[in-house]
């Protein structure tokens, strides 16, 4: 029983074969393919890092029906270059009372761990070349999964860290909303991919990407298999990269600028660079967990081809599916404004987790239904079930309980009478005092 | 909650955070695509002034090329901000002219009294706007600057002609 529940367990094994090294010639091949790899993801990541600060504040721009930045070179494309010179030229200010070495060591912190998360991220097919096989990833470890929830929860360490040694009543708070945040969401998070785990039956990357490629298209990806918990991922991804609508630890309107307040030049770059940087790894986990990975849709040819030019084919798909989020990231941001305090909690603990918690049981319980009648992953009747299975939660989650009760208004929190009291005072106030009344 | 914080009651059953989220978001992409951008690319395209528009100053000059301006001392008596410096002096024929004539755009409301005022019609504000310095003091136009300047002057609000058809 067990191992008919874990279908996928053996054949992940062998679809994810570690980097050769029987004898020096392959070891060569790897040192060589790795640190090739690492140079060129790392040089597109960061690049690309770069000017998505440019299509942020052109979407920007755009949504708001103005131009954006279109000074620095032909249709602004070098503005990110402009604000890097500017930020290196920048005076680092430094406050008197902040703890230095902290304060110069938190936009490290909160950097590194965007990149260390890149590094396991399966970006392409793997390539079986003459050399051995080259996995297209960095690092292909077979626990990546939990490397990643492992390795994101340090970003919180720089924002907290950066809030606390800027000795600044403002950022302390923000540094304080930011670990709560982030803590709450990282829950529901890991929650929510526990069906992408039990569907899988493995935990690396590669794996999981390799079972959503071998099914039938639409069905396999784990999107249509896990519907609610890539929504709770989506909501969290927002919360754990401190984006609108989930920016409290920035919250110009009431934090200055929160945790970075106190902070200049490159060193308040590397925090903005920091943001794009998880931006980009939560779209990445997005679309290796629920999209398929570098999975080209409607094609088969790509799954098993094992060329060069499959490789890059399907890295390409990759990106474009990490574009995808990303435009969607931004979209959000120009959108929606931020929440209340309250309704970021009880949004995290009060309604996410519980459904997350709910989700995995109804999962669980059918996965293990399924595979009694005899229904392995990869077949019609199970995918199908499935996706009906998350109809049923969409439906509920979405048209039934989303009634003031997902965000929950301002008036929900008081009873009635309370209300009325409330109301009584504030009129007797202006009443005793005409000075107060205000609009 | 604070006291006197207006609360905006709302049946509970018609509150949906997910569908206002994607009416919202429905928007902001329509906005994306189909943009109504108004903006004016500065440098290279102007706003177009109103013919009323009050801006830098512009002396005019006679057929013979010297100010129109008699140094009657009006303008620097009904400038509100007190921008106009003016020493009068006269010539051999007992024609008055300026000796100094001073105006301080940083100091100058732009009301455009002077131009009202002036009976030789010399001084007058112009439809002008782009006037940055480095320094204080190159705010201060005198006469040679003030003759120098080439922009069209303004045409005052006339009672009989309110709408300046």
């Amino acid at each position: 029983m067990i191992e008919s529940s874990f279908p996928l367990l053996q054949a992940g094994l062998q679809v994810q074969p570690l980097a050769v090294v029987e004898g020096p010639e392959h070891f060569k091949a790897w040192l060589v393919a790795t640190i090739v790899k690492m140079l060129i993801l790392f040089t597109i990541y960061l690049v690309g890092v770069a000017l998505l600060t440019l299509a942020e504040r052109k979407i920007a721009g755009w949504i708001q029906d103005r131009l954006g930045p279109n000074r620095v070179g032909p249709g602004g494309i070098a503005q990110p270059l402009a604000d890097g010179l500017k930020n290196i030229m920048k005076e680092e200010t430094y406050p008197g009372a902040a703890y230095k070495p902290l304060f110069i060591l938190a936009p490290a912190f909160s950097f590194i761990p965007a990149l260390m998360t890149m590094a396991v991220i399966p970006f392409g097919a793997p390539w079986y070349s003459r050399w051995g096989v080259i996995d297209m990833s960095i690092a292909p470890i077979p626990i990546g999964f939990l490397y990643i929830l492992a390795i994101s929860s340090l970003g919180v360490y720089g924002i907290v860290i950066a809030g606390w040694s800027s000795n600044n009543k403002y950022a302390l708070l923000g540094g304080l909303r930011s670990s709560a945040q982030m803590i709450s969401y990282e829950i529901a998070m890991g929650m929510a991919t526990i069906p992408v785990l039990l569907l899988s039956g493995n935990v690396s990357l590669s794996a999981i990407v390799a079972q959503q490629t071998s099914g039938q298209w639409p069905l396999a990806w784990n999107f249509f298999g896990c519907t609610i918990a890539f929504f709770i991922f989506f909501v969290s991804a927002f919360a754990e990269t401190n984006r609108l609508p989930f920016d409290l630890p920035e919250a110009e309107s009431e934090l200055i600028a929160g945790y970075h307040s106190e902070y200049s030049a490159m060193k308040f770059s590397m925090f903005f660079i920091a943001e794009y940087a998880n931006m980009v790894t939560a779209s990445a986990l997005m679309a290796t967990l629920f999209f398929g990975g570098w999975d080209i849709p409607f094609t088969l040819w790509d799954n098993n081809a094992h060329s060069l030019v499959a490789s890059l084919a399907t890295a390409f798909f990759f990106f474009v599916k990490i574009l995808t989020f990303v435009f969607i990231f931004m979209w959000v941001r120009w959108t929606l404004p931020r929440f209340r305090y309250d309704q970021l909690m009880s949004l995290g603990w009060k309604f996410m987790l519980p459904l997350a918690l709910t989700y995995i049981v109804a999962m669980a319980g059918t996965i293990v239904g399924l595979n009694f009648a005899g229904y392995a992953r990869g077949s019609w009747v199970f995918g199908l079930a499935l996706l009906a299975l998350n109809i049923l939660f969409v439906v509920v989650v979405f048209l039934i309980i989303d009634r003031g009760r997902i965000i929950s208004p301002a008036y929900s929190r008081l009873d009635r009478r309370n209300l009325e009291k409330l109301r009584q005072a504030a009129l007797d106030r202006t009443r005793f005092h005409p000075a107060e009344a205000g609009d | 909650m604070a006291i006197g914080v207006k609360v905006l009651e709302r049946p509970i059953e018609q509150t949906s955070y997910v569908r206002a989220t994607l009416s919202g978001m429905a928007l902001t992409l329509k906005h994306l695509f189909a943009r109504d951008t108004v903006t004016i690319q500065y440098p290279e395209e102007k706003w177009s002034l109103s013919p009323r528009w009050r801006g830098t100053h512009r002396m005019l000059t006679t057929e013979d090329g010297k100010a129109k301006c008699v140094a009657c001392g009006l303008c620097p008596t009904v400038c509100p901000a007190n921008c106009i410096k003016l020493v009068p002096g006269e010539d051999e024929k007992g024609n008055r002219y300026p000796l100094l004539f001073e105006i301080d755009e940083f100091r100058c409301i732009f009301c455009g009294y002077c131009q009202e005022v002036c009976p030789e019609e010399a001084i007058h504000v112009g439809r002008h706007y782009e006037n940055s310095e480095y320094s204080r003091e190159g705010f201060v136009y005198d006469l040679e600057r003030l003759m120098a300047q080439t922009h069209p002057v303004c045409e005052m609000w006339d009672p009989a002609d309110p709408k300046g058809e």
